[in-house]
């Protein structure tokens, strides 16, 4: 994959040692991508970046504005993207639940965009402040209708500072709205977060079209990403829609024509896992144990393993940095090589339907679940890998 | 077939405003909304607006197509987000000029916080609202505006909810352009529309339109020609009205005209002078300080100004080309010059001659002759008499 970049933008680099949390790190991040237009509604526990955002744009050149719901915020991202912005929201579940309509309209339209979802305890307004893993699902399955989505999960403020431009990165190449599934704990958790100067930070910059105006398409239905598109007052007067269109961006209501386009959608994130997903391995190689974990509870279960490495275990860590597309493969490679998979995670279980599939039954898959608000006990952790070792 | 066809949407005169290589349209025959469409292309073309430096913005619905058959930058939104969106790209693009085009039932139900807040905010975008009492493309249910007691597909029995009096509730929310229009006043249309381009500021246009198919067939209020005859007879035009007075009843009658018009910083002008405050005279918005951006705004006024001196130059020459083929014409037929006047000194003997004998020709043209009508009296009265024989007719 070549993909072009460029340095950042000296302007939204805060270049040096921070002690800050995560949903500060996420604003930070976005600016040092080159997020210059923020809309978002506030909410426990994501407001922190929306706050940092709003105290930063007149400095940095930004618009940013607090619209009257999430529905509206992630609408109006949408319209600042075709005037040639780069864009950024956050919330958690019950705004993600009332965004999805239109993240799905961006998924559609191949509209590039950042969203974090902060998680918190649900189902409803559930525990606001407290923290979970359970939106999972919804990130990847929310919007109605087949498109595949890209979805990352930081276990650190300082994480959540680099896949915040790692997720600018891979929207704009791919056009896809990129989720951030980050959870209360990291966002409100206090570390040091090293901003690099700017000329350090790679930052992809919109694609525009400059070509000849008759040969302007907004769309390039062939499964891959890097096609470019226009900004609204260029003069290439597009059209995008939500219906099934064509090339053109015109609608093409037709059996036909919904198969290009799912098939597209589908197969440009999907097709391309192998340079989109980013794992975190440690002692996978001859281990007879694999946890499986991600974002805050991968930093709870590096405790619970390096207790079991000390009782003579031989278990491995693999920290899905990409949460999806799903490292399929990768689980695939290593069931019935290992004995048991470990999935520790803040839901009733999710990711650990998709080690499952992909086990395919070669190996064991233990399910941690929790039903949120608070983080494991390592403990719980370590006993699913004593018994996964058995 | 297909050529000439194609040679004729070429030289259409709506060719460069509309989207040629997407017609036909999905409209059915005697909806408003492709007159209010033509009317918007004719003031987008007449203000001297840059057609590049211009974005429409739809929601869905009948009217939500609007944006696919513009030939502008345009984007074809979820229901009743057509608002944020086009906020979305003013804020973005502060130097392009917006226009939401879409239904009530997407702007003023679904999306009706969304209204209320680009009001309040004095977001710098013009609204244009197709008000036709019905959520047409799902087959003509109840909306925010369907009159008391009129029979919709969900108000089967007749609806029992009171409408929204949307001037009002634009004035209150606070809209500094606020005109209602039906979409029979083609030339107030145009004349508003080309206004509210012009100015700055949340300016909402409300457009009365008939719904044939479903609105008026269900409440068996005839066709689009019956409609139209009913806005003739029926629209009060009182500008300045008291917003709290705009309700519409059942068949009762318009008020229309232009309502409120007010000067209140735009968003986008509010948040600079706070910005100024903050950071100084040097704060940036893209790169861009206040005095840089409207020294450029100025300048595209500038541009504006002369395309649009340019436009009624032109309009005038043409006119006056016009007027010299009237002359010459009527000069050449006295005898129908004579009708005329016969008509105008007994209208109902004459116009019921003329009647009967029209009426057996094709019943769709009289929409178009029933809408001439309203310009000249004289000639109003016979075929509007026309109109309401063919239409007899046709529903027996």
């Amino acid at each position: 994959m070549n993909i072009k970049t460029v340095p950042a933008d000296p302007k939204g680099v805060d270049a040096g040692p921070h002690f800050m949390d995560g949903d500060h790190a996420l604003a930070e991040g976005a600016l040092a991508a080159g997020c210059r237009f923020f809309a978002g509604y506030p909410i426990t526990p994501s407001t922190e970046t929306f706050e940092r955002f709003a105290e930063r744009a007149p400095e940095v050149g930004a618009m940013f504005i607090q619209m009257e719901d999430e529905l509206s915020a992630i609408a109006a991202n949408i319209g600042a993207v075709w005037g040639g912005q780069k864009v950024m929201t956050v919330t958690c579940g019950p705004g993600f639940s009332l965004m999805v309509e239109n993240i799905g309209l961006a998924a559609m339209t191949e509209t590039p965009m950042v969203i974090c979802n902060v998680q918190r305890a649900g189902p409803s307004t559930g525990a606001p402040t407290l923290t979970a893993q359970q939106d999972m699902m919804q990130a990847r399955y929310g919007p109605h209708g087949d498109n595949a989505m890209i979805a990352l999960s930081p276990d650190s403020p300082q994480e959540c500072f680099d896949l915040a431009i790692e997720a600018f990165n891979l929207s704009e190449y791919y056009r896809v709205p990129v989720i951030i599934l980050t959870d209360e704990t990291v966002g409100h958790m206090h570390e040091k977060v090293v901003i690099p100067a700017a000329d350090q930070i790679k930052v992809v910059p919109r694609n525009l079209y400059n070509g000849p105006k008759e040969d302007f398409r907004p769309y390039k239905f062939n499964s891959q990403g890097g096609h470019p598109m226009a900004r609204a007052g260029d003069g290439y007067r597009f059209h995008i829609t939500g219906l099934t269109h064509n090339e053109k961006g015109y609608p093409v209501v037709t059996a036909d024509q919904n198969k290009i386009v799912v098939t597209h959608l589908m197969e440009k994130i999907n097709g391309n896992a192998d340079d989109i997903v980013r794992l975190d391995e440690d002692q996978i190689e001859g281990a007879d144990v694999v946890v499986v974990s991600y974002g805050i509870t991968s930093r709870i279960a590096v405790k619970a393993i390096q207790d079991a490495r000390k009782e003579g275990i031989k278990v491995g860590s693999l920290r899905m940095i990409t949460i999806w597309p799903f490292c399929e493969k990768r689980i695939r490679e290593l069931a019935g090589k290992v004995k048991t998979f470990v999935v520790p995670e803040l839901n009733y279980g999710q990711m650990v339907l998709e080690v499952e599939r992909c086990a395919g039954g070669k190996s064991k898959v233990i399910s941690v679940n929790h039903c949120g608000g608070a983080v494991h006990d390592p403990e719980v952790i370590l006993e699913a890998i004593r018994k996964g070792n058995k | 077939m297909s050529s000439e066809i194609a040679q004729f949407k070429k030289d259409s005169p709506m060719s460069g405003t509309l989207r040629m290589d997407r017609m036909s349209h999905i409209w059915c025959p005697g909806c408003g909304i492709g007159s209010e469409v033509n009317a918007f292309a004719e003031a987008v073309k007449r203000s001297g607006i840059d057609p590049d430096k211009l974005a429409v913005v739809s929601g869905i619905g009948c009217t939500g197509r609007v944006a696919g058959y513009v030939d502008f930058d345009s984007i074809h939104t979820t229901h009743g987000r057509a608002i944020p969106v086009a906020t979305g790209l003013k804020l973005a693009r502060p130097d392009m000029k917006v226009v939401v085009f879409s239904g009530e039932g997407d702007l003023t139900g679904i999306g009706g916080n969304h209204f209320i807040h680009a009001a309040r905010r004095n977001m710098d975008i013009v609204v244009i609202c197709n008000n036709n009492f019905t959520y047409g493309m799902t087959g003509g249910q109840v909306t925010p505006t369907t009159p008391h007691s009129a029979i919709s597909s969900t108000t089967p029995f007749g609806n029992h909810e009171y409408p929204f009096n949307l001037p009002f509730l634009a004035d209150a929310a606070g809209a500094t352009y606020i005109a209602r229009w039906t979409s029979m006043h083609s030339r107030n249309l145009i004349q508003s529309i080309e206004e509210a381009l012009s100015r700055k500021g949340f300016s909402f246009i409300e457009v009365i339109s008939p719904c044939t198919t479903l609105y008026l067939r269900r409440n068996r209020l005839g066709d689009g020609v019956d409609a139209l005859q009913f806005y003739q007879e029926n629209a009060v035009l009182k500008h300045g009205a008291d917003t709290r007075d705009l309700d519409i009843d059942f068949q009762g009658k318009i008020t229309i005209g232009k309502f409120v018009e007010k000067d209140k910083p735009t968003y986008i002008e509010a948040l600079d002078k706070r910005c100024v405050q903050v950071v100084g005279d040097d704060y940036e918005l893209y790169g861009k300080t206040v005095p840089e951006r409207e020294a450029e705004e100025k300048a595209e006024k500038e541009r504006v100004a002369a395309r649009r001196a340019a436009v009624l130059a032109e309009e005038e020459k043409s006119k006056a080309k016009a007027a010299k083929v009237v002359t010459k014409i009527s000069a050449k037929i006295p005898v129908k010059t004579a009708a005329k006047k016969a008509v105008a000194k007994t209208p109902a003997a004459t116009a019921k001659k003329a009647a009967t004998k029209v009426a057996a020709k094709t019943v769709k043209k009289t929409a178009a002759t029933a809408k001439a009508a309203s310009k000249t009296t004289a000639k109003a009265a016979a075929k509007k008499t026309t109109a309401k024989a063919a239409v007899k007719k046709t529903r027996k």
